[in-house]
C-alpha cells in the first residue's frame, strides 16, 4: 500500500512537472520528448487504476506511433520560433477561457464521482472479481458497445482517406517499377537474332 | 487490486534502477571526467566540413502520410487484442461486429493501395 502511494506521487507529480515543461520549454523537440514523458507517467497512473490495457495502449500507440508523429511535425514547420512566441498575449485570453472550461468540466466529473453512492464500489474493484482488464473489456466493445465500436472504426476510415487525399501527391516522370511487366516479358519481345552475311554489313 | 500491483512492481524496481543507474552515470561523467569545453568543440559535428545551415529542414510530407497509416493500422490491431482474448465469450454477434469493422477498414486499405499511398516512388 506505501509502494503503491509512493510510486502515485511518483507519477503524478513527474507528469505534472513534465506537462508543464511541455509548454514553455524553448525548443520544440524538447518538448515533444516530455510530452513522451508525459505520457510514460500517465502509463503508470493507468497501471495504479488498475486499467491495464489502456496503459500498454498509451505506450503503443501514444509513444510509439503520435509522438512520432508530433516530431515529424515538429521537423516540418520550418518556422521561426521566436517570432511565434510573440503573438503569446494575443492567445492568452483564449487560452485561459479554454482552460478555466475543461478545469469546470473535471470539476463536475470529480464532483459527481464523488457524491454517487456506487462509486466507492466500483473504485474498489476496477474489473469484475476472477476477469482480467482486457478480457472485461474485449467482454463490453464489441457487443454491448457495438455502435460506438463500428463508429470508431468509420473515423478512422475517415483519418485514413483525409491523409491520403491531403497529402498525396504524384510527381510527373517518375519511373516506377512494375513487376508484372518484367515478369511477362519473354525472350521474344527483346530479343532479335540477325544472320548478317560477311563483309555486307546490316 | 493489490494482486494485480505487486504483479508490476519488478517491473518499478526496474524502471528505479534504470533511473538510478543511467542518473550515476550521467552524474560521474560530469564529476569525474575533466571538463574543459571551447568553441570547437561544443559545436555540431559535420563530417568534414563546417555545419552551414539549420538541422531543421522541411521533411517530404510522405514520411507523415506513412506515420499516419501506420497509426491508423495499429489502432485497428489494438482493437483486435482484446476481441482475441474474449471470442468465446461474446458469441456470433461480436464476431461478426469485428468483421464489420474489419470490412470497413479493409475499404480504406484497397483505397490507399490502389491510390499508390503505399508505394514511395
Amino acid at each position: 500500500m506505501v509502494v503503491q502511494a509512493l510510486a502515485f506521487y511518483l507519477f503524478a507529480t513527474i507528469a505534472v512537472l513534465s506537462a508543464t515543461a511541455v509548454v514553455t520549454v524553448r525548443n520544440p523537440v524538447h518538448s515533444v520528448l516530455l510530452l513522451i514523458l508525459t505520457f510514460f507517467n500517465a502509463a503508470g497512473l493507468f497501471v495504479l487504476l488498475g486499467a491495464e490495457f489502456l496503459a500498454m495502449l498509451l505506450v503503443v500507440v501514444y509513444v510509439g506511433a503520435v509522438a512520432v508523429l508530433f516530431l515529424f511535425v515538429v521537423m516540418m514547420l520550418d518556422i521561426n520560433f521566436v517570432e511565434m512566441r510573440q503573438g503569446f498575449l494575443n492567445y492568452l485570453p483564449i487560452g485561459v477561457l479554454i482552460a478555466v472550461v475543461l478545469f469546470v468540466e473535471l470539476a463536475f466529473v470529480g464532483a459527481g464521482w464523488t457524491l454517487t453512492d456506487e462509486a466507492v464500489a466500483v473504485l474498489a474493484q476496477p474489473t469484475p472479481a476472477g476477469v482480467g482488464n482486457v478480457e472485461a473489456l474485449g467482454r463490453l466493445i464489441y457487443t454491448d458497445y457495438a455502435y460506438i465500436f463500428q463508429s470508431a472504426g468509420l473515423v478512422l476510415l475517415v483519418a485514413m482517406i483525409g491523409a491520403i487525399v491531403l497529402t498525396l501527391r504524384h510527381r510527373e516522370g517518375v519511373r516506377r517499377q512494375k513487376i508484372s511487366e518484367q515478369v511477362k516479358r519473354t525472350r521474344a519481345d527483346t530479343l532479335e537474332i540477325k544472320k548478317v552475311p560477311v563483309g555486307r554489313g546490316i | 487490486m493489490q494482486e494485480l500491483l505487486s504483479e508490476y512492481l519488478p517491473i518499478l524496481v526496474f524502471i528505479g534502477i534504470a533511473v538510478g543507474l543511467s542518473a550515476v552515470i550521467i552524474i560521474a561523467s560530469l564529476v569525474l571526467a575533466k571538463q574543459a569545453p571551447d568553441v570547437e568543440k561544443l559545436s555540431a559535428y559535420e563530417c568534414g566540413f563546417a555545419p552551414f545551415e539549420d538541422a531543421r529542414i522541411k521533411f517530404d510530407v510522405r514520411f507523415y502520410l506513412v506515420a499516419i497509416l501506420f497509426i491508423i493500422f495499429d489502432l485497428e490491431v489494438a482493437f483486435l487484442f482484446p476481441w482475441a482474448v474474449t471470442l468465446g465469450d461474446i458469441g456470433t454477434f461480436g464476431f461478426v461486429s469485428m468483421v464489420i469493422f474489419l470490412a470497413v477498414l479493409t475499404v480504406g486499405f484497397i483505397y490507399e493501395w490502389k491510390k499508390g499511398a503505399l508505394e514511395w516512388e
